[in-house]
């Protein structure tokens, strides 16, 4: 188990520098750059050189990638184009948010996704069944954005159960301790500024839910549904097993190989979700991070955000095939 | 007890079994089938793949789902009518009273729980041991049907059993709560030749240990030969011959349980003799209702067998159904 997962870490570094060297030849091939991006569509060619002199891109490109693997081992990803704060300390601080989001995002996700998957198996043909597959239907289909504005007029602005944007009410003081907001509130005991972020998280998190509850819904069905029909579900019937166990211990175990693979997938995709939904809802997190840099072609900020999201994902599915050596006892890890 | 000779352990009177799918005429897989199992007794029940026998114990066991299945007749164990029992009590009597082996143990058997748990799960259901007790129980369950090192075994998972030792343990939960009665539906199909007849063997011995009544449903004759009382040769649905073990190897009236048997390699033919088959299969059936159904493929088949349904007659302890019969003295 140890051995897998120190091969498993180490396997991350080869796929990581592969990935830098992607995205950083990758950035430079596209038309225009920071200098230009920064100082508009009238400014001089001098002007341009001067500034790509001054961010040293107006080195060749290997060179500008050997400085930048050497400075990363050092741990430094340079500085962000836009605001000049070094990118790690930006991303320290709005990682934060962008985690809080696709955390509660999840949790709705998987929380509501098996069970409603698992009630749309065993009433198949059923009312429940049909408009659960319609409703996942129009879950993956609803652009984030729409859905998310959507939500925001009816229940911000109309109703006036949530608060439309942001992630605390002015007036609220509370301390930081993990910048989960939600979190920091129940450890300080300040209730209120808890009771007011989680307010505040709940018209996003249910918008990013969307498409992963979507997705797990139908695998979770689809799952059941096949292992309702295999020989080892018939056995557990003939032994004349309360139908508690029967869908416990021998349905759920076993269906909830597949899902838990659909689970980590999910979570790569939560981060591209999120970049929508901050922006609809100005949350001020990762995804807006990402936002701008694209916009105005941040290159450092863009390349340390875009490891950052690789690392996230590779260490996500090394979970997954964790759990699944735990759930399933012919999975060896090897 | 029930062991009087007026009341046999399991009575299945007219069974039929028919799938219904919207659009689709009806299948039915068995049509009218009606046999006795006495407490203790090893009755057979023989045919090839699509004749209706896993059909028939799985309505026994009323296993089939309840859609689209639609099941009359009756079967009574211990007098119970089985066929309307609520499924809370028919939950209770299934894997107690009766219980069944299937055919391929590997996937018969939960793969990502210990065998211990899928022996204890039964005891703790039925006999309503504790986790302690229902563990020793495994243990002694797991040596009675040959498994050593049953105590390390236990926590064991099926994947790192071998085939044979499957299938001991399936055998094992089958007989937890010594059931009355025990069905094995091709418990050796799945499993190496070698294997067979040890399973078979401990078939047999368990049992006879236990008491319990064994319907064994095959397609094999020569399992059938070892161990059957009485058998059933079963044809599309319906019984066409049953007889007493020794009767109906000595002298095939059915013209296809006469088949069967010439199709079996002996050791006493004549070097060089072919083995016979039957010709065609079970697609050529035609249905009960206006013929016999075997007619097509009947090297007897005269013209009536295709215009009139041959009536099972009993004469002598012998059902047949059939019209023009192989005469008594063949063979």
């Amino acid at each position: 188990m140890l051995r897998f997962v120190l091969r498993r870490l180490l396997q991350v570094i080869p796929t990581l520098l592969l990935l830098s060297l992607l995205v950083f030849a990758w950035l430079r091939a596209l038309p225009g750059g920071p200098a230009s991006a920064f100082l508009g569509d009238r400014a001089t060619p001098e002007a341009i050189a001067a500034l790509n002199r001054q961010l040293g891109l107006d080195q060749p490109i290997f060179i500008q990638y050997g400085q930048f693997l050497g400075r990363i081992l050092s741990g430094d990803f340079g500085a962000s184009t836009i605001t000049g704060q070094p990118v790690l300390a930006e991303i320290g601080r709005a990682l934060p948010a962008t985690v809080e989001l696709s955390l509660a995002a999840l949790l709705i996700a998987v929380l509501l996704g098996i069970p409603l998957g698992y009630l749309a198996a065993s009433r198949r043909g059923g009312p429940l069944d049909v408009s659960t597959i319609m409703g996942t239907l129009v879950g993956v289909a609803v652009p984030v954005f729409f859905l998310g504005y959507l939500l925001k007029a009816f229940f911000a602005v109309q109703l006036r159960w949530f608060p439309p944007s942001g992630r605390q009410a002015v007036g609220i003081d509370a301390t930081d301790v993990t910048g989960l907001a939600v979190l920091d509130g129940l450890l300080t005991r300040e209730w209120d500024a808890s009771w007011d972020a989680l307010l505040h998280l709940v018209l996003p998190a249910v918008t990013l839910a969307t498409i992963p509850l979507a997705v797990i819904v139908r695998i979770t069905r689809a799952s059941v549904l096949d292992v309702m029909g295999s020989d080892f579900v018939r056995t557990a019937n003939s032994k004349g097993l309360a139908p508690g166990t029967v869908r416990g211990r021998h349905v759920l175990r076993n269906a909830l190989l597949p899902v838990s693979t659909t689970i980590g997938l999910q979570v790569g995709l939560l981060l591209a979700g999120a970049v929508l939904t901050e922006k609809v809802f100005v949350w001020g997190g990762i995804g807006t991070l990402l936002a701008d840099a694209i916009t105005l072609k941040d290159y450092p900020r863009l390349q340390a955000l875009l490891l950052l999201g690789a690392l996230v994902y590779v260490l996500v599915n090394l979970l997954v095939d964790l759990s699944y050596a735990i759930i399933d006892p012919r999975v060896r890890l090897t | 007890m029930t062991g009087s000779k007026g009341a046999p352990l399991l009575q299945v009177r007219d069974l039929r079994v028919a799938f219904r799918r919207r659009g689709e005429p009806e299948t039915v897989a068995v049509d009218g089938v009606s046999f006795d199992v006495a407490a203790g007794q090893v009755v057979g029940l023989v045919g090839e793949s699509g004749c209706g026998k896993s059909v028939t114990s799985m309505a026994i066991m009323r296993l089939l789902p309840q859609r689209g299945v639609h099941i009359t007749g009756s079967v009574k164990l211990d007098g119970e009518e089985l066929l309307t029992l609520s499924d809370a009590r028919m939950r209770e009597r299934r894997g107690r009273d009766l219980s069944m082996v299937f055919q391929d143990p590997l996937s018969s058997l939960n793969p990502v729980i210990p065998i211990g748990l899928q022996i204890t799960e039964v005891l703790r259901r039925h006999r309503g041991m504790d986790k302690e007790k229902a563990r020793e129980a495994a243990v002694e369950l797991l040596d009675r049907v040959g498994i050593p090192d049953p105590r390390r075994r236990i926590t064991a998972y099926p994947h790192q059993l071998s085939g044979g030792m499957r299938q001991r343990v399936m055998i094992a939960i089958a007989l937890a709560c010594a059931p009355r009665l025990l069905i094995a539906d091709e418990p050796t199909t799945a499993l190496d030749v070698t294997i067979q007849a040890q399973i078979l063997e401990l078939l047999k011995e368990m049992v006879a240990e236990t008491g319990a009544a064994l319907i064994m449903i095959t397609h094999d004759l020569g399992v059938v030969a070892g161990l059957c009382e009485t058998v059933n040769v079963l044809y599309a649905g319906r019984i066409v011959e049953r007889a007493q073990r020794h009767r109906l190897f000595g002298t095939p009236r059915h013209p296809y349980t006469h088949g069967l048997l010439r199709s079996i390699p002996r050791l006493d033919a004549p070097a060089g003799e072919a083995l016979e088959a039957i010709p065609g299969s079970v697609v050529d059936n035609v249905p009960w209702t206006h013929a016999c159904a075997f007619a097509p493929r009947c090297h007897r088949s005269v013209e009536r067998c295709l215009e009139v349904t041959p009536a099972g007659e009993t004469t002598g302890g012998r059902l047949l159904r059939c019209h023009n019969p192989v005469p008594a003295s063949a063979e």
